[in-house]
């Protein structure tokens, strides 16, 4: 299932394929079902079962591309990188806070995006507003550019810089 | 339920919990202080990652505790909330783009123009008037 098989492809997927067309997202509601409920009677695995199949065929105008993920370890650290940025930024965080606001500087940067998948693209975009400190404002038409402002910006080039080896060289492995 | 934990882990759940309180403090207190509104959407943000994951840590220790369960629903709260809390600042920032919301003078770079916004209908105008109204 790579993306330069041709249209008529999809008749040829395998059965399991064709009843369930994003088997990550239907593992990730099973999952997410079972915990949430907290026991594993089989009525209940079976309603969650129902639901993981359930869900993505109602939701399947939004998904033009199956999730698939190529790098499970590069998912891992990437997650870690993410979580450890975003403690040391809370702590940058209190640091801004207890200055001026008349001493911050603020800003407003656009960063080129080489990813082209919608996924990633959504991943990099939650990242930059998780980390305190930057917001993703807005995304260009073509979904080429990101606009991004930051609320303590000494070096724009290094920020954008920052956001490109940091968190979109791992996303471009990952998906 | 037993209500009785050891000294330790009762130490160790309240310092959790203090410090996801004192992180969502902090965010309040941005969202006051920041002179604009682009600024002011950053530092809740410290509130709902680190301020939220505190406390739930503190929950997960807590309850594993005084149920002998592993528990992990609260993993799911900040999973749900990692997914939906960027979703909704992104959206706050677009939308004040598209309404035209200034900015403080000495922000650097400039946004593009907003391509949802139509040209012809004057946002700024709601905005100048906006302290002058009851």
């Amino acid at each position: 299932m790579t993306d330069s098989t041709p249209p008529a492809a999809p008749a040829r997927d395998p059965l399991w394929l064709r009843l369930l067309p994003h088997p990550l997202i239907s593992l990730v509601i099973l999952a997410a079902w079972l915990v949430l409920d907290g026991n594993l009677t089989p009525a209940n695995v079976l309603l969650g079962a129902f639901l993981a199949w359930a869900l993505p065929r109602m939701t399947r105008r939004f998904w033009r591309h199956p999730v698939h993920v190529r790098s499970w370890t590069g998912l891992v650290r990437f997650a870690i990188i993410v979580i450890w940025d975003i403690i040391t930024a809370n702590l940058q965080a209190v640091r801004l806070l207890l200055k001026s606001p008349q001493e911050l500087k603020p800003a407003f940067f656009v960063i080129h995006l080489e990813l082209t998948n919608p996924v990633a693209i959504t991943v990099l975009a939650n990242t930059i507003t998780l980390t305190p400190g930057t917001v993703s404002a807005d995304l260009s038409s073509r979904q080429e550019r990101l606009l991004v402002h930051g609320l303590h910006v000494p070096d724009v080039e290094a920020a954008i810089a920052q956001i490109k080896a940091r968190y979109e060289a791992p996303l471009k492995e990952i998906f | 339920m037993n209500s009785e934990l050891p000294f330790l882990v009762e130490l160790i759940v309240s310092a959790f919990i203090l410090t996801g309180a004192g992180f969502a403090v902090i965010g309040a207190l941005g969202l006051a202080r920041m002179p604009d509104f682009y600024m002011r959407v950053h530092l809740p943000t410290a509130g709902t990652t680190l301020g939220v994951g505190c406390t739930l840590i503190a929950s997960v220790i807590y309850f594993s505790f005084s149920l002998q369960t592993l528990s992990l629903h609260e993993f799911l709260i900040s999973m749900f909330l990692f997914i939906t809390a960027p979703v909704s600042s992104h959206m706050m920032a677009k939308v004040a783009l598209h309404t035209g919301v200034r900015y403080v003078s000495h922000t650097q770079g400039r946004p593009w123009p907003s391509r949802t916004q139509r040209p012809s209908r004057d946002n700024s105008q709601i905005l100048t008037e906006w302290p002058k109204r009851p």
